[in-house]
């Protein structure tokens, strides 16, 4: 099964290339989708009628218990066949519907996508495939829905439908998680439902009941969810007919069907289904009779249909199962004509407003006669199938103990009043006379009147012989929710009693009412407006509008574009989150802070010092060049202290990066204004900072004090010390971290090196900013004999620390600084022009070289089947009993450092060289 | 000495931030140059760094001399500093072009030509008619007084 659902994916998926292809003809090929998934349905229909189910399972995320599961059995080979069935008549009438319409191939995607999710839903075992297929079901709704893009109504509709149904989604997951832990731990749904006793007793059961239904609630638009159901009428005909009335409005219903026998019998279930269906189909019933729009009424109907469902399944005994079993298939049967009925009414005059349409019997024989046929089964006369299905109703509310009064009352009611809305779908439009029309009306094409006429003959064909479908579908469906076999006969004709006494009385209410219907309508016109304030669709607007205001207060208030408020919130929690953490957590005192003074020498004290005094210059500095100094010196103090403390390496890179980064800024400076130019910040303003600061400050010292504090686990860095020089042939342990152990992570950092010189390079040479002319001569002779001499030295340098990297303190970063270095002495010296020349190519290429080098020496080590960056040695014996000279891909990584560092450099030295300050 | 390098960190840190706050976007860089160093110290600090020596195998050993200092914190930091350089000079290249097409240092008069120009287009809201039967969806227009930051008398 799983199968088949992709295969009718991958065709929606190719459904707009083929459109472009057969154009007119795409119709009735796609047709061929839904018929050959019906056929293929069908052929379950023996094994399913001897009370069997299949059960198909293939993995999707084992480690969590989802699988794509399916589980076909009666009720499930109900609905795949209805949603097939109905999909081959809808894309065959849609092909006609939206003849010349831009975006056809794109509608039959949605369709069939539909289609499929539809499917994946009845057919699903495990809750989560479900889940997934359920919110597929909504996300394909959204788009039919909102299909006609370039109108507003169209879009805030489907935007509603979503939002509605997918709260409703999110509910059903999380009922779905508690079902599932209530179960016993599985989410296959044949496996949970072995469990049912188990489940009702559940300390869970009422929240996941609660969850569930409101899935279903919101999906099959029961009161007070039902408003999004008349607004999706926004979506085309076809769609309506497909979607909002035959299958995916029923999916709840599908759903609360499916768990009947695991959480129904239940006082809450019954209550809770009860209550809302009897709320939600006289809410249908009223506001049917009240529009005058084809489709709103159809609409409403709908929900009064939906509504009598969800009572039929709350009442949950036999008769009552049996009658939501039979009605569903009628409701189905009618409303998908009537919705096409609408459609073709619409497509032929132009209008589909009862009040403007009239008389269309004759000009329109085919789609009038399947609006007859469909309209007498809606209002349940005889011979029709709606007949036996409004008659298995009565019965099953008569002989629901405890209200057998109430609820055959309120079903009288809203029986009646939807033969009125059948009154009005057929006689208004079909019979009487016809007011000026928008448009001459004419029959459709006979792909558009043969879904209707093939639906209601279907009607009538079963309504005379019902026998014909209760043993295959109604009898295995009933079954299947029921969790036991009972035997069902279905007839026309079930003697006198008291159902056809309620039948009587019903079709007379009705048809009394409808001579009434202007006066009616008025009435209800008049009360609604009264309540209109305080119905559920306001509140959707007034919880959505609550909820873009919250979201744009929290954004004017944490992230309003101002950097400085962003810096706050940032520093503030910084200090207020770890800050409480560390008091309340740290009880161990902080007695060790006074232990760790002891040892402090006397030139730690004096770069110690040094290091504040430097950091408070930079901070009180007015002076670019005082700030740009005290910053140097707290820089090369950091370094001197990693020198102290036993790491070269650092205090290396530390050094050169200090050099290089005075001459960028050096070169950037001459083009910014001096800083005393900027407006002064109150002062209150500046002691907030103060404070804030010094809170952050505190917190970090603290925190370091609160670690030092805990015992060190050196595993980590014992192991590397350990496997240096046996894994990775290097003494110096830092190197051998960066260019084998971790090498992955260097490639990525040097990765951000020549993203940010490339970005950088685009900023300063693109964007209209015009590069100084070449630039004047060179002056100082005694700098330019030193740089000859020393730029030769300096690379010699940066290639041995280069080489050397591996066993001594050294490596690609280091000789990569010094190399760039060499270089920007060179430019200062000799100016831009003279290390373009001698560079040949421009530094950006050595950025690709270096990155190009770093990747091919991890890829090496695919070629011997070991995992990408895995070290690569060759031993060299150079004789003469030395040890042997051991080459690695770690060494050529490495040189790719390098190369990245020396381009990284010179691509933003160079760029700024000739970059011109801001044009007056 | 731990507690030393404990207090540097939080000094650092506290001109590093104190900085950023400026107006001038120099100076923001000038307190980012302040913090990097901080957090370098911090994690060279958390692997307890002692006046020992360098993590270095002598030749023909396996293993360096006890006691030495943690590689691994080095490791790390090595990269920190050299990305900490990328990240600096980005950060000048991106303030020198601000200027040059803009004309301000102050992160203040930038964010108020940003909100005069840029933002109607992009930061409209959408709000919510409850007035039809149907909600409109419709984007309100951004006005810069709205935007005031309720904390700008911080």
């Amino acid at each position: 099964m799983l199968a088949v659902i992709l295969f009718s994916v991958a065709l929606a998926l190719v459904a707009p290339a083929l459109h472009r292809v057969m154009q007119e003809r795409t119709g009735w090929v796609l047709a061929l989708v839904p018929l050959g998934l019906f056929a293929y349905f069908t052929s379950f229909l023996p094994v399913v009628m001897a009370g069997e189910a299949v059960r198909q399972v293939v993995a999707w995320v084992p480690s969590f218990g989802v699988n794509l599961s399916f589980y076909l059995d009666g009720l499930s080979l109900l609905f795949a066949l209805l949603i097939t069935g109905l999909g081959v008549l809808i894309v065959v009438y849609a092909g006609d519907y939206l003849k010349g319409h831009a975006h056809r191939g794109r509608f039959y995607l949605f369709l069939l996508l539909f289609m499929s999710a539809m499917l994946g839903l009845v057919l699903s075992d495990n809750l989560i495939a479900l889940f997934v297929f359920w919110e597929l079901t909504a996300f394909s709704s959204y788009l039919l829905i909102g299909f006609k893009h370039a109108e507003e109504k169209a879009r805030t509709s489907a935007l509603q439908a979503l939002l509605v149904t997918g709260a409703g989604g999110l509910a059903l997951l999380a009922g779905f998680v508690l079902l599932s832990i209530a179960g016993g731990g599985s989410f296959e749904l044949s496996e949970i439902m072995a469990q049912g006793e188990a489940v009702r007793e559940h300390a869970l059961y009422v929240p996941l009941f609660i969850l569930i239904v409101l899935g279903a609630f919101t999906k099959s638009a029961q009161f007070p969810f039902h408003f999004w159901l008349p607004n999706a009428m926004a979506a085309p005909a076809p769609v309506s007919a497909y979607l909002h009335s035959a299958t995916m409005v029923k999916a709840g219903i599908y759903l609360l069907a499916r768990l009947d026998a695991l959480l129904g019998s239940t006082t809450l279930w019954v209550w809770t289904l009860s209550v809302a269906g009897v709320l939600t189909m006289l809410t249908g019933a009223v506001l049917a009779v009240r529009h005058t729009d084809l489709k709103k009424v159809l609409a409403y109907s709908t929900i009064t249909a939906l509504g009598t469902l969800t009572l039929l399944l709350g009442l949950s005994f036999e008769a009552s199962i049996k009658a939501a079993v039979v009605f569903l298939i009628v409701h189905s049967l009618y409303k998908g004509a009537f919705f096409l009925i609408a459609g073709s009414v619409d497509h032929a005059v132009g209008a589909r407003d009862v009040l403007r349409v009239g008389g269309l019997r004759k000009v329109m024989p085919f789609t009038g006669g399947a609006a007859v046929l469909a309209g007498l089964s809606m209002a349940g006369l005889p011979p029709l199938f709606g007949f036996v299905g409004k008659e298995l109703a009565y019965k099953a509310k008569l002989g629901f103990e405890g209200a057998d009064f109430i609820l055959p009352g309120v079903a009288v009611l809203a029986n009646a009043l939807t033969v009125v809305a059948a009154g009005v779908l057929v006689l208004r439009p079909f019979f009487g006379q016809a007011p000026t029309p928008p448009q001459p009306p004419r029959e459709t094409s006979a792909r558009m009147w043969l879904g209707p006429l093939v639906l209601s003959s279907l009607s009538l064909g079963l309504g005379l012989f019902p026998t014909l479908l209760a043993a295959p579908l109604v009898g295995p469906a009933v079954t299947a929710t029921l969790g036991a076999p009972i035997p069902i006969k279905l007839t026309l004709w079930y003697g006198f009693n008291t159902a056809l006494l309620l039948s009587i009385l019903t079709v007379a209410l009705g048809v009394m009412l409808y001579l009434r219907w202007d006066w009616l309508r008025g009435m209800l016109a008049r009360f609604e407006e009264r309540l209109a304030p305080f119905g559920p669709e306001r509140l959707y607007a007034h919880a959505l509008n609550g909820m873009l205001r919250l979201a744009d207060a929290q954004t004017r208030l944490l992230q309003n574009g101002s950097l400085r408020i962003y810096l706050l919130w940032l520093f503030g929690l910084a200090v207020a989150l770890p800050g409480v953490t560390l008091f309340v957590k740290h009880t161990g005192g902080w007695g060790a802070w006074t232990a760790f003074w002891s040892d402090v020498l006397a030139y730690e004290w004096m770069l110690g010092g040094l290091i504040v005094l430097a950091a408070g210059a930079v901070v009180v500095a007015r002076s670019r060049m005082l700030g740009v100094a005290a910053l140097g010196v707290v820089g090369f103090s950091v370094a001197l202290l990693f020198l102290t403390l036993g790491a070269p390496d650092l205090s290396m890179t530390q050094f050169l990066v200090e050099t290089l980064i005075v001459v960028i800024i050096l070169l950037v400076l001459r083009h910014l204004p001096v800083i005393a130019r900027e407006a002064p910040t109150r002062a209150r303003s500046r002691l907030f900072d103060g404070v804030l600061s010094l809170g952050v400050g505190a917190v970090m010292t603290l925190l370091a004090l609160a670690v030092l504090r805990v015992p060190f686990d050196p595993s980590v860095s014992t192991f590397f010390a350990e496997e240096s020089v046996p894994s990775g042939f290097g003494s110096n342990i830092v190197n051998v971290i960066l260019v084998d152990f971790r090498a992955l992570d260097t490639l990525g950092e040097i990765a951000v090196l020549a993203v940010a010189a490339l970005g950088a390079y685009v900023l300063v040479r693109f964007g209209g900013l015009p590069v100084l002319p070449r630039a004047a001569p060179p002056q100082s002779l005694i700098l330019q004999t030193a740089t000859r001499f020393l730029i030769t030295l300096l690379l010699l340098a940066s290639l041995f620390l280069l080489w050397r990297g591996h066993n001594e303190p050294g490596g690609g970063f280091i000789g990569g600084l010094v190399a760039a270095g060499a270089f920007t002495l060179y430019l200062i010296a000799f100016r831009e022009e003279a290390l373009r020349r001698m560079l040949r190519v421009p530094p950006r290429v050595l950025l690709g070289i270096g990155l190009s080098l770093a990747l091919l020496s991890g890829l090496v080590a695919l070629l011997a089947s070991d995992a990408f960056m895995t070290g690569q040695w060759l031993s060299l014996y150079l004789g003469g009993g030395a040890a042997p000279l051991k080459l690695g891909t770690p060494l050529l990584f490495d040189v790719g450092v390098y190369l990245v560092v020396i381009g990284f450099t010179l691509t933003i030295i160079l760029a700024l060289a000739r970059a011109r300050p801001r044009l007056a | 000495m731990q507690a030393l390098l404990a207090l540097l960190i939080g000094v650092l840190t506290a001109a590093g931030v104190y900085l950023m706050l400026r107006r001038n976007l120099l100076r923001k860089i000038f307190g980012l140059v302040l913090l990097s160093n901080a957090v370098n110290l911090l994690v060279f600090t958390m692997g307890r760094a002692t006046r020992v020596g360098p993590p270095l195998v002598p030749e023909g050993a396996t293993l360096p001399v006890e006691p030495y200092a943690n590689p691994l914190p080095q490791a790390l930091v090595l990269t920190a500093i050299v990305i900490g350089f990328g990240l600096v000079a980005y950060a000048l290249v991106l303030v020198y072009r601000n200027y040059a097409t803009l004309g301000t240092m102050d992160a203040e008069q930038l964010e108020d030509s940003a909100c005069a120009e840029d933002v109607p287009d992009t930061n409209g809201i959408l709000e919510v008619d409850i007035g039809d039967a149907v909600p409109v969806a419709r984007a309100l227009s951004f006005s810069p007084d709205a935007q005031r930051p309720l904390l700008k008398s911080l």
